[in-house]
């Protein structure tokens, strides 16, 4: 199979604007959690998306809050990118009363069902049958929906995984599977844990087609999921999508990352990393400027301190709370 | 010879001398290696499992018998399964008891099922270590206490230790039984410290412990509970009440009898589970001594335990999720009918 890079596209400039911004958000969402979680501020297991960013960026480009997308334990970008509040998202990761769960979830279940988030998810592999159901109910209600399925290498080996896609393959589901292949589940390297060469080889077996992306190419990944939700609203199923990527940081935070070496490490932060790649494709086919690039960066690092300052002077719930949605009523 | 060492060096030390005495003894789950086929990786510098319980032990024994695992639950727990039933002894890690989502039907209808629908031809000697517990800010699935479920189960064994002894024990008991152990770990105990014998011992399953002798109230507490339990004991014996302390160890069997011995001394039961109250444990408890016990009650059983929600990440709720030596205290002030003791 070979991978697909970036050929022919027609990123207008206010497209390219927004992803150029959700990267930057991304980035320096996970670079800011990192450096505070580091301080034993936050409570909990924390797994950040650094690295990763032109994947959610690339697919969530095409989606509106009418679409449906299921994340892992690793959501904080897929959060941003479906354009969830950030506050909100600090809040939550704080536990305070104020965030998108009101501080019930926190890090690993992020969700904002209004915005068609439908949750960061502690269970590996739980995303699939998720958004096979969400697929469902936009086929029989003809909402011209799609649901993106985001998750890892490591849950390509999860019963779910073959379950999900097989129901989607045969009822038709305007459903889109992408895989962000970052080399390791944990410490397990894919190579170790997966029988095939690549995840995308596995679409043939529920006769869907498979493709493999360069996902650190927000571009590549972009056109990728243009074709596959192009399908999807038109009837004809669902898509798996492989993008190669990688994780800057630990598996969570805290991992010491042995089985990672110093040069994969150095090639994959400084040579490869995705939002350099995207920054010199703006400013080489001048779709924005310089000073425009900065402007943007600056004020998402604005944004970002406002959410932690949101965050830390928010309350955190009270006793009221804790039996409350547990049912609607009971 | 004892010496000092924590809750999650003991369980180490209990799968190692299982592995030095039997070739039979493997051990499989993701990551209780760490690496696998990474080759600049020197294996004592993987991961040996999530919170590095099973740290060294692919030095010692080699990946051939320390498997990693592809996240696949059903697959290899199912398979630990029969391998045991073949000739192996696994120790299967399922990393979160919260994972049995993902492979109940091994564990249910396979594991607790082929004795007895077998016409006692078949045994599973099979140990699956699993963590469990809230308090570490993990929310709503990396933080439950799932042994009811287990317990419920007939044909599966269920233990639950709270000191780094009993786990050395329990857990060499577990490995070298041959039924289908469910063996839990809290995963805010691995770091407690305590007195453990060196060597190769086990503890026999269906024999509580009491934690502490007393004739004015007994505690029956599971696992880390049996800590705030402890706790609550002091703070009632500075109200001149003594407290006796069950821990029963394994909840499958389970010793009736010394949890029945103590209410008749006492008269006054709490029981202390952190789980969810429905069908649990602590009503299990609750129901054998109404059932057994009932002309020994001076006052109505007490239960401490969770409320009916999910775990809540915030650490403000997840506070008041837990039960505390407070809440013990006040129940205590009732059933004794001494509001004094209720700290203010
Ligand atoms: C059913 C289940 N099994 C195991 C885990 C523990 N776990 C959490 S993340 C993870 C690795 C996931 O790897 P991958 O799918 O590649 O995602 P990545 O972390 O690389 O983004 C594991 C084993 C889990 N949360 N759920
Ligand atoms: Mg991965």
């Amino acid at each position: 199979m070979t991978v697909a890079r970036s050929q022919s596209i027609a990123l207008t400039k206010e497209k390219a604007r927004w992803m150029y911004q959700k990267m930057n958000e991304i980035r320096q969402f996970e670079d800011k959690v990192h450096e505070i979680f580091s301080k034993g501020v936050l409570p909990g297991f924390v797994h950040l998306y650094a690295g990763e960013e032109a994947v959610a960026v690339g697919v969530c480009a095409h989606l509106t809050d009418k679409d449906y997308i299921t994340s892992t334990h690793r959501g904080h970008g897929h959060c941003i990118a479906k354009d969830c509040d950030l506050n909100g998202m600090m809040a939550e990761i704080y536990g305070k009363a104020t965030g998108l769960c009101k501080g019930k979830g926190g890090s690993m279940h992020i969700a904002d069902v209004s915005k068609g988030m439908l949750g960061a998810n502690g269970i590996v592999g739980g995303g699939f049958p998720l958004a096979v159901g969400a697929g469902l109910t936009a086929k029989l209600k003809k909402t011209g929906a799609v649901t993106v399925c985001f998750f890892g290498d490591g849950a390509n080996n999860h019963g779910t995984f073959h379950e999900g896609i097989n129901l989607a393959a045969i009822w038709k589901l305007p459903v889109i599977f992408v895989a962000e292949n970052n080399g390791y589940a944990e410490s397990t390297p894919f190579e170790y844990a997966s029988s095939c060469r690549n995840i995308a080889d596995r679409a043939g077996a529920y006769n869907i087609p498979g493709e493999v992306v360069d996902g650190k190419d927000v571009i590549a990944v972009y056109e990728a999921a243009k074709r596959a939700i192009e399908r999807a609203r038109n009837g004809e199923g669902p898509t798996l999508i492989e993008c190669k990527t990688y994780r800057n940081y630990g598996h969570f935070e805290g991992d010491a990352q042995t089985y990672k070496t110093p040069e994969e490490k150095r090639r994959h932060l400084q040579e490869l990393d995705a939002i350099e790649k995207f920054r010199n494709y703006l400013l080489a086919s001048q779709l924005c400027s310089e000073q425009e690039l900065v402007e943007i960066e600056q004020n998402v690092a604005k944004a970002i301190e406002k959410a932690v300052t949101f965050a830390e002077n928010s309350p955190f719930p009270t006793e009221e709370d804790l039996l409350r949605d547990v049912y609607v009523s009971y | 010879m004892a010496r000092t060492i924590s809750f999650s060096t003991a369980l180490n030390e209990a799968m190692r001398l299982a592995m030095q005495k039997d070739e039979n003894v493997i051990l499989l789950g993701e990551d209780v290696a760490g690496g696998a086929t990474v080759d600049h990786l020197q294996d004592d510098e993987a991961w040996g499992g999530v919170m590095g319980v099973t740290k060294g032990l692919v030095q010692e024994f080699g990946r051939d018998r320390v498997l990693d695992t592809p996240i696949a639950e059903a697959g290899y727990i199912g398979a630990a399964v029969s391998a045991a039933a073949t000739g192996l002894r696994p120790i299967a890690e399922l990393m979160f008891n919260d994972f049995i989502g993902s492979c109940l039907d091994e564990v249910m209808n396979q594991a607790a099922k082929l004795r007895y629908m077998f016409g006692g031809k078949a045994k599973v000697p099979l140990t699956i270590r699993t963590m469990h517990g809230a308090g570490f800010r993990a929310a709503a699935q990396h933080s439950q206490s799932l042994y009811a479920l287990f317990t419920h189960i007939p044909g599966l064994k269920v233990v639950v230790p709270s000191t780094p002894a009993d786990a050395k024990g329990l857990l060499l008991a577990s490995i070298f039984d041959d039924d289908p152990v469910i063996f839990f770990e809290d995963k805010t105990l691995y770091n407690i410290r305590g007195e453990v014998e060196e060597g190769f011992y086990t503890i026999p399953f269906g024999k509580a412990d009491i934690k502490r002798e007393g004739d004015d109230l007994t505690i029956v507490a599971i696992g880390k509970q049996v800590h705030t339990a402890l706790q609550a004991a002091k703070m009632l014996q500075e109200k001149g009440i003594e407290t006796e302390v069950i821990d029963p160890r394994t909840l499958s069997p389970l010793d009736e009898e010394t949890i029945l011995l103590s209410v008749a001394k006492t008269g006054r039961l709490i029981v202390v589970d952190e789980a969810n109250p429905r069908c649990s444990v602590a009503t299990d408890i609750s129901a054998l001594v109404a059932d057994k016990g009932f002309d020994y009650l001076d006052a109505p059983i007490k239960m401490i335990t969770a409320p009916h929600c999910p775990v809540p990440f915030s650490p403000a709720l997840e506070d008041l999720y837990l039960p505390t030596p407070e809440k013990v205290l006040r129940a205590a002030a009732e059933i004794i009918g001494d509001e004094t003791i209720v700290p203010v």
